[in-house]
C-alpha cells in the first residue's frame, strides 16, 4: 500500500515543488481516476491494469484543464485564495461525481490481479503486490524522465528556480502545465491500481488524500524520490501499527511520526528548502 | 415622520396580534435528517424514497387497504392538513446532524424530527429535540444507550443492539443444540463510532454471560484505507464465531482481505448496517456466502405481512431495488410518527408527544414481523423481535427463529480453497 500512497503523493509533490501550491483536490483526482478505470472496465471491458494508461491520460488531461482553467488565474493571488481554489475544486468534483454517478459503491469484478501470493507462511494479496510493482515502475519512469530527458530537466530547473529557468529560455507556463499533467497522470495510474481491489464511490479520495499530504510532507515537498521512500514508510507504519496496537489507533501512529519529523526536520526527510 | 413610524409599528403589532392563531394547521412539517452524501448515502437515499411513500399515504395519494393505514389516510385528525417532509443531509457527521436539527427546528419550524440512521448522529439530533421540546422518532439506530438517557422526547420503534445481540446468542445456543456441535470462542470486531462501540459492549457482556471465550476484541476505523492488519489479527485469533459490527466500506474491505489473506471463519454473525447494504452483495457477491446477520426484517418475510407487500411493490417501482430491512424499519418509524400526529389532532409538540406515548399498534398491521409498537417509559418499543438471516446464493434468507426460517443454516462456511 505504501507504494500506492507514494504514487498518489508524487503528483502532489511535483506540483508543490513547481509552484508552491498544494492541490487540495488531489483526493478527488484519485476518485476520478478510479471511476475512469471502472468505466473502462464496465463499458470497454478493459481490466484496470490495461485501464491504467487510459486513466493516466484522462487524469493528465484533467490536470492540464485544471491548470489552465483555474490555477493559472490564482498563481499571483494570495496563498489563501489558492488554497480555497483547489479546495473548492475538490468539493465541486466530489459532489459532481455524486450527482453524475450516484452513491452506489462500485467494484470491479474478477480483475486480473486477484487472489493471493503465499511466501512461506506469509500471505500477500496479489492486487496489492501488483499495484506496488506498477507503482514502482511508474516511479522509475518518472525519475528517469525528470533526470534524463530534456523536458524533465527543464521541469526540475523550473522547480528549483523559476526566474533563472525562464532566463534560460524555458517557458514557465508550459512547465507548470506539464507538472499538472504529470501529477494527474501519476494519480491516474494509482487510481486504476486501487480500483482492482478497492470500492469506488464519490468520497473515496478522502483518506488517501490525507495520507498523501502526510507522505509529501514526510518526504519533503518537491522531492520525488523522497516521496517514494516516505510512502513506503507510511505504508509500513500503518501495517505494523495495525498489528501491534489496537487498529483503531494505527493512523495516530502515522500522524505522530509525521509530527515528529516535521518538528525535528521541517523540510521532511529528504527535503530541500 | 416620527408619528408615521409609530403609527406603522402600532398597526403591524396590532395586525400580528389580531391574526387568528393557527387553530387548524394547514400543513404538518417533519424534518427528516439522513446521510444523503458520504459513505452511507446509499442508505439515506433509500430512506428518503420510503419516507416519501409514507408521506403519500398520509396525504391520501397512495392507498394501503389495511385499517391502520386507512385511518391515517388524508390525516383526518388534522382536518386534512398536508404532510410535508423536509430532508436534511448530515453526511454521517454528528455535528452536522446537530446543526441541521437546529436549523430545522428554529428556522423551518418543524413539528417533529425523524432520523438519522447513524447512532452517533441520532444522539446529537435527539439532544437538540430534547432541548427544544420537539418529538424525535427514530426507526433505525441501534445503539442501546440512545434510550437510556432519560429523554422525554425521543422514541425508537426498532430493536436495539441488546435485543439483536440477545437474538444472536439465543441462536448460537439453539443452533448448537440442533446440530449437536460446540462453539466456544468469539472474535469481536467493531468500527469505532457509537454504533460499533455499543454493539461490541453488549456482545462482550453476553459472551461472558454465556461462557464464550473472547479470542479477539478489536476496534478499528471504518474509513481505513486498508484493513489487512486487522484481518491478520482475526486469522491469528481463529475464533469459532466472528462477530463484526461494520459499516459499508469496512464490510466490503473485510471480505476482500479475508479472501486475499486466506482467513476462513466458520461462522460470521454481523450486526447488520454495512453487511446489509444492497451494495455489499453486489460488491463482494459470492465471496460473502454464508455471512449471517441479525435483522428486524427480511425480504423473504414480505408474504407474511400484507402491509409489507404493498409497500415493497411501491418501493420497487420508485427505487428499482428490492425492499429490505433498512427501508422497512425506516417506513415503520415514519408511519408511527404520522399516526401519532394524526391521533394528536394537532401539531402542538406536547400533544404529539402524548400521542406517541399512547401508541399501541398491533403487529399484523405492521410491515415488520414484530408483535406491535408500544413504547415504554424510556421511549423504546417493547414489542420488537429480531431474526437471523444468512446470505445464501446471493440472497438473504431467514434462518432463525427456526419456525420462521425459509432455509437451513449453512455451516461451516466453506474455506476459500474449497469454493469454486
Amino acid at each position: 500500500m505504501g507504494c500506492v500512497y507514494a504514487l498518489v503523493a508524487a503528483g502532489l509533490s511535483l506540483i508543490f515543488g513547481l509552484m508552491e501550491l498544494v492541490n487540495f483536490a488531489h483526493g478527488e483526482f484519485l476518485m476520478l481516476a478510479m471511476y475512469v478505470a471502472f468505466f473502462a472496465w464496465s463499458l470497454g471491458g478493459l481490466d484496470p491494469v490495461i485501464g491504467a494508461p487510459v486513466a493516466a491520460a484522462v487524469l493528465g488531461a484533467v490536470g492540464w484543464l485544471t491548470y489552465h482553467g483555474l490555477i493559472r488565474r490564482v498563481l499571483a493571488a494570495p496563498m489563501l485564495a489558492q488554497i480555497f481554489a483547489t479546495f473548492g475544486l475538490g468539493v465541486f468534483l466530489r459532489n459532481g461525481a455524486q450527482f453524475a454517478f450516484g452513491v452506489d459503491f462500485l467494484t470491479v469484478q474478477d480483475p486480473w490481479l486477484a487472489g493471493r501470493l503465499s511466501l512461506g507462511g506469509l500471505f500477500l494479496g496479489l492486487p496489492q503486490v501488483g499495484a506496488s510493482l506498477v507503482a514502482l515502475a511508474a516511479f522509475l519512469a518518472l525519475y528517469l524522465f525528470l533526470s534524463r530527458s530534456e523536458t524533465g530537466l527543464a521541469l526540475t530547473a523550473t522547480a528549483q528556480d523559476r526566474q533563472a529557468a525562464s532566463l534560460m529560455g524555458i517557458d514557465t507556463q508550459r512547465m507548470f502545465a506539464l507538472g499538472w499533467v504529470i501529477g494527474g497522470a501519476c494519480v491516474g495510474v494509482a487510481g486504476a491500481l486501487l480500483a482492482t481491489f478497492f470500492y469506488i464511490y464519490p468520497d473515496v479520495g478522502g483518506p488517501f488524500a490525507l495520507l498523501a499530504y502526510v507522505t509529501v510532507a514526510l518526504g519533503g515537498f518537491g522531492n520525488v524520490p523522497g516521496t517514494l521512500a516516505a510512502g513506503v514508510v507510511v505504508g509500513l507504519v500503518e501495517a505494523l501499527a495495525g498489528l501491534l496496537i489496537p487498529p483503531a489507533f494505527k493512523y495516530s501512529v502515522v500522524f505522530a511520526l509525521y509530527l515528529a519529523v516535521v518538528l525535528w526536520r521541517p523540510q521532511g526527510l529528504f527535503g530541500r528548502f | 415622520m416620527r408619528p408615521l413610524i409609530i403609527l406603522c409599528t402600532l398597526v403591524t403589532v396590532l395586525v400580528s396580534i389580531a391574526s387568528p392563531a393557527a387553530a387548524q394547521p394547514r400543513e404538518v412539517v417533519i424534518g427528516v435528517i439522513y446521510p444523503l452524501s458520504g459513505p452511507a448515502a446509499l442508505t439515506g437515499l433509500e430512506n428518503k424514497v420510503v419516507n416519501e411513500i409514507a408521506r403519500d399515504v398520509a396525504n391520501g395519494d397512495v392507498d394501503i387497504p389495511l385499517p391502520f393505514y386507512q385511518r391515517l389516510k388524508g390525516m383526518p385528525g388534522l382536518k386534512g392538513a398536508k404532510v410535508r417532509l423536509i430532508f436534511a443531509d448530515h453526511q454521517g457527521k454528528p455535528e452536522v446532524g446537530q446543526a441541521e436539527a437546529e436549523r430545522l427546528v428554529t428556522q423551518e419550524k418543524v413539528h417533529a424530527l425523524y432520523g438519522s440512521w447513524h447512532s452517533s448522529v441520532t444522539a446529537t439530533v435527539s439532544q437538540v429535540a430534547e432541548r427544544y421540546g420537539i418529538p424525535h422518532v427514530n426507526g433505525q439506530s441501534s445503539s442501546p444507550g440512545l434510550t437510556k438517557r432519560g429523554f422525554k422526547w425521543f422514541f425508537r420503534t426498532s430493536p436495539h443492539d441488546e435485543h439483536f445481540t440477545q437474538a444472536m446468542f439465543d441462536f448460537f445456543r439453539d443452533f448448537q443444540k440442533k446440530r449437536g456441535i460446540s462453539l466456544k470462542s468469539v472474535a469481536i470486531t467493531n468500527e469505532d463510532t457509537l454504533f460499533g462501540s455499543d454493539s461490541a459492549k453488549v456482545q462482550r457482556e453476553l459472551a461472558k454471560k454465556y461462557g464464550y471465550e473472547i479470542a479477539l476484541d478489536m476496534q478499528y476505523r471504518a474509513r481505513a484505507t486498508s484493513l489487512q492488519a486487522e484481518v491478520q489479527r482475526l486469522k491469528a485469533a481463529n475464533a469459532d464465531i466472528w462477530l463484526p459490527t461494520s459499516y459499508h466500506t469496512d464490510a466490503i474491505l473485510f471480505v476482500r482481505h479475508s479472501k486475499e489473506l486466506d482467513y476462513n471463519p466458520k461462522m460470521i454473525m454481523a450486526q447488520n448496517a454495512g453487511h446489509m447494504a444492497p451494495d455489499f452483495v453486489s460488491a463482494v457477491g459470492k465471496d460473502a456466502e454464508g455471512t449471517m446477520s441479525r435483522a428486524p426484517f427480511n425480504t423473504d418475510l414480505v408474504d407474511r405481512r400484507p402491509a409489507a407487500k404493498a409497500i415493497a411493490t411501491l418501493y420497487q417501482q420508485r427505487h428499482g431495488k428490492d425492499f429490505y430491512d433498512n427501508p422497512a424499519r425506516s417506513v415503520t418509524g415514519m408511519f408511527t410518527l404520522l399516526d401519532a400526529i394524526n391521533r394528536a389532532g394537532s401539531t402542538d409538540p406536547e400533544a404529539i408527544r402524548k400521542a406517541l406515548v399512547a401508541t399501541n399498534i398491533p403487529g399484523d398491521q405492521l410491515v415488520m414481523t414484530w408483535d406491535g409498537i408500544k413504547f415504554d417509559e424510556t421511549g423504546q418499543n417493547v414489542h420488537v423481535k429480531g431474526i437471523i438471516i444468512q446470505l445464501q446464493g446471493l440472497k438473504w434468507h431467514t434462518v432463525y427463529p427456526f419456525e420462521l426460517a425459509t432455509k437451513d443454516v449453512l455451516y461451516p462456511i466453506p474455506a476459500w480453497k474449497d469454493r469454486k
